[in-house]
C-alpha cells in the first residue's frame, strides 16, 4: 500500500537478480581491504606452531598451575571480588544515568520534528550532532586514559575507577541504545508521536516493549566488561580483584594469578545467568 | 470544515509520484470511503490528512489550521485531536490490551498521568468500555502477541475510540476480519463518528463495506480523484472502470462477488448492494 504508481514500474522485471553484481564487487573490496591489513598487524599464524614459541608459551601457562587454594589467600580474594562487584555495579549504575538520555536524544525514532517534515527540524539535527559528539568523546578515549586524569582529583581510590568506567561505559552504552531503539519495530513510537504523545511516552509506549530484553542483556553485558575492567581500576590502586592481581603478577605469583582468572570465569558465568534469567523475565 | 485540500501533490522521496492534484472539501460529520486498486493512493492521501506527510504541492488545512504553518506545540496539540486507525495496528506485541488502548490519551494526559499509567492504569473501565464496543472486553489484560490479526485490528480501533479524536482516519481498518467482524466495527466507527458529529473518512479494500455503510464514496486511482459520489450514484460501470487494471473482479470482505443496483432502483429498496446468497 505504500503507493508505488504502476505507471511508475518497469515494464517487465529481468529475470536476473539485479543485485548479485554489486553483492559480488562488496564482497571483493572488502577481501582487498582485509588482506594489506593482515599485513600491517604482521599476521603470520604459523608462528604460533614454531617448536620454540610453544616451548616459551608452554612455560608460561605452567607457572599458573597448580591454583593458589590456600584460605588465607582464598580470603583476600572473596573481599577483593566483593569490592569488584561493587565498584562495577556502581559504575554501571552511573553510566546508564548518563548514557539514557543522551540514548534517548540521539535516536532518530523518537523525533518529532522528522515527521513531515515539521518545525524545529534543525534545531533537532543540531542536537542531535552535539549528542553524537559527547558520546564519541565519552568513549572514545579509553578509560584507563579517564582514570588517571580523574586519580588526579579523586586521588588514588575506587572513586577515580568507578567514575572512569561510568564515562567510558555511558558512552559507549549511550550510542548502543539509541541504535537498538533504531532498529526494532519503530512503528508504535511513530504512531504515537503521530497522535501528539510527548518523545518520553513515545518511548515508555512505544518502543520500550519491544526493545527491553535487548536493552536489558546489553547491559548486563557491559557489567561483565566493567568486572573485567576492575583490572584498570587496580592500576590506579583502587582496590578489588584488579589490584590483587597486579600484586601477583608483579610477585611472579602464577598460582595466584590463576585462582584470580578462575574468579573472573566464574563471575562472566554469574553476568551470563543473570542476563539469562532477565530476558525470561521479560519475555 | 473538517479538512480542506487544494491541488495536493505528493512525490516520494524516490522520486514516485502517489498523489497528483488532489482538491477536497469535507465538512464536519461527514462519513466518506475512499477506495481504489492497491497502489491507489490511498494510504498517502490518509497520511496527509493525519499530519504525518507533508504534501509536495498545493495546501492542506485540517480543523481550521495549516499543519505546516504551526509552532511544534501547536502541531503536537493539533495531532493529539486527529485519531488513526493503522491498517497494520502499531502496537509492541508484548504490550496489554488495556495498556494499548490508554495510549491513545497520551498526546491529551500530562506527562506524569502517563509515567503514572505505566505502573498502575490510569483508567481501566474507559478502555474496557471501547473494548466491550467491538466484543473484546474479555481480552482487557491479555498481551496483544497472544490475539489474533482481526482482535489486534479492534484493539487498534479501541484505541482511536478511546482517544475520542476530532477526525476520525481509518486506513484499511477491517483488512483482517471477517464479514461479521467487519460490519460490527465499521459500524461502531459510525456510531462514534455520528454522536459526536465529527468526520469519518476510512480506505477500505471492500467495495461491498465502502457502499453499503458511507453515504459518500471517493474513488481514486494512480493518485487521483476518478470519482467523488453519493454512494447510491456509484454505478456498476463507474466501479469496473476502477478497478480495471486489477482481475476484473471487484474486491470484497467475504470474496463473494457483488451486484451493484442501479441508482433508480436503490433508491426504492433502500439498498445499494446486493450479495448473492452464499454457494457452499
Amino acid at each position: 500500500m505504500m503507493s508505488a504508481l504502476p505507471s511508475a514500474l518497469p515494464p517487465t522485471a529481468p529475470l536476473r537478480d539485479p543485485a548479485a553484481l554489486s553483492r559480488a564487487g562488496w564482497t571483493l573490496a572488502a577481501l582487498l581491504v582485509l588482506w594489506p591489513l593482515l599485513h600491517i598487524a604482521q599476521f603470520r599464524p604459523g608462528d604460533l606452531f614454531d617448536a620454540r614459541n610453544l616451548k616459551v608459551m608452554g612455560n608460561f601457562v605452567g607457572q599458573f598451575f597448580p591454583p593458589n587454594t590456600s584460605p588465607e589467600f582464598l580470603g583476600f580474594a572473596f573481599k577483593a571480588t566483593l569490592e569488584t562487584l561493587a565498584m562495577a555495579t556502581a559504575g554501571i549504575a552511573l553510566a546508564m544515568l548518563l548514557a539514557v538520555p543522551l540514548g534517548l536524544a540521539l535516536s532518530h525514532s523518537l523525533s518529532i520534528s522528522r515527521i513531515g517534515p515539521g518545525p524545529g527540524r534543525g534545531l533537532g539535527e543540531v542536537i542531535r550532532a552535539a549528542t553524537r559528539f559527547v558520546l564519541l568523546v565519552l568513549r572514545g578515549i579509553p578509560e584507563i586514559v579517564w582514570a588517571l586524569l580523574l586519580v588526579r582529583a579523586f586521588g588514588l581510590g575506587p572513586a577515580a575507577g568507578v567514575l572512569a568506567v561510568a564515562v567510558t561505559y555511558g558512552g559507549m552504552l549511550g550510542k548502543v541504545y539509541s541504535e537498538i531503539l533504531e532498529s526494532g519495530d519503530t512503528r508504535p513510537a511513530r504512531a504515537l508521536l503521530e497522535s501528539g504523545s510527548g518523545r518520553l511516552m513515545a518511548f515508555f509506549y512505544g518502543l520500550l516493549p519491544g526493545s527491553a530484553q535487548e536493552l536489558a542483556s546489553y547491559t548486563v553485558y557491559r557489567w561483565e566488561c566493567a568486572v573485567r575492567a576492575s583490572v584498570i581500576m587496580g592500576f590506579v590502586g583502587a582496590g578489588g580483584l584488579g589490584q590483587l592481581m597486579d600484586q601477583s603478577m608483579k610477585m611472579l605469583n602464577g598460582g595466584e594469578v590463576s585462582s584470580i582468572l578462575i574468579i573472573f570465569l566464574l563471575l562472566v558465568l554469574l553476568a551470563d545467568a543473570i542476563s539469562v534469567a532477565i530476558r525470561r523475565l521479560l519475555a | 470544515m473538517s479538512f480542506e485540500l487544494s491541488q495536493i501533490g505528493l512525490v516520494h522521496a524516490n522520486g514516485q509520484r502517489a498523489l497528483r492534484a488532489i482538491t477536497l472539501s469535507v465538512t464536519g460529520g461527514e462519513r466518506i470511503a475512499i477506495i481504489g486498486p492497491s497502489g491507489a493512493g490511498k494510504t498517502s492521501l490518509l497520511r496527509i490528512l493525519a499530519t504525518s506527510i507533508r504534501p509536495s504541492e498545493g495546501r492542506v488545512s485540517v480543523l481550521q489550521s495549516n499543519p505546516w504553518q504551526l509552532s511544534g506545540h501547536e502541531l503536537k496539540r493539533l495531532r493529539a485531536r486527529i485519531g488513526v486507525v493503522h491498517q497494520f495496528p502499531p502496537i509492541p506485541p508484548r504490550q496489554r490490551a488495556i495498556t494499548a488502548v490508554l495510549a491513545g490519551r497520551l498526546g491529551q494526559w500530562p506527562w506524569w498521568k502517563s509515567a503514572l499509567s505505566l505502573i498502575y492504569p490510569a483508567d481501566i473501565a474507559g478502555p474496557r468500555e471501547q473494548l466491550a464496543r467491538l466484543d473484546l472486553a474479555d481480552r482487557l489484560f491479555e498481551r496483544c502477541d497472544r490475539l489474533s490479526g482481526g482482535q489486534l485490528q479492534r484493539i487498534g480501533v479501541a484505541r482511536v475510540l478511546y482517544q475520542r479524536p476530532d477526525l476520525l482516519l481509518a486506513d484499511e481498518p477491517v483488512s483482517a476480519m471477517d464479514p461479521a467482524l467487519a460490519d460490527l466495527t465499521v459500524n461502531q466507527l459510525h456510531s462514534e463518528a455520528a454522536t459526536r458529529g465529527v468526520t469519518l473518512v476510512a480506505s477500505l479494500h471492500a467495495v461491498d463495506v465502502a457502499l453499503r455503510w458511507f453515504p459518500r464514496v471517493i474513488g481514486l486511482r494512480a493518485g487521483e480523484i476518478v470519482f467523488d459520489l453519493p454512494a447510491v450514484k456509484v454505478s456498476d460501470g463507474v466501479l469496473r472502470d476502477l478497478y480495471a487494471s486489477e482481475t476484473g473482479i471487484l474486491p470484497t470482505q467475504d470474496n463473494q462477488p457483488l451486484t451493484v443496483l442501479p441508482a433508480e432502483e436503490a433508491a426504492v429498496n433502500g439498498l445499494k448492494v446486493v450479495v448473492p446468497p452464499r454457494v457452499i
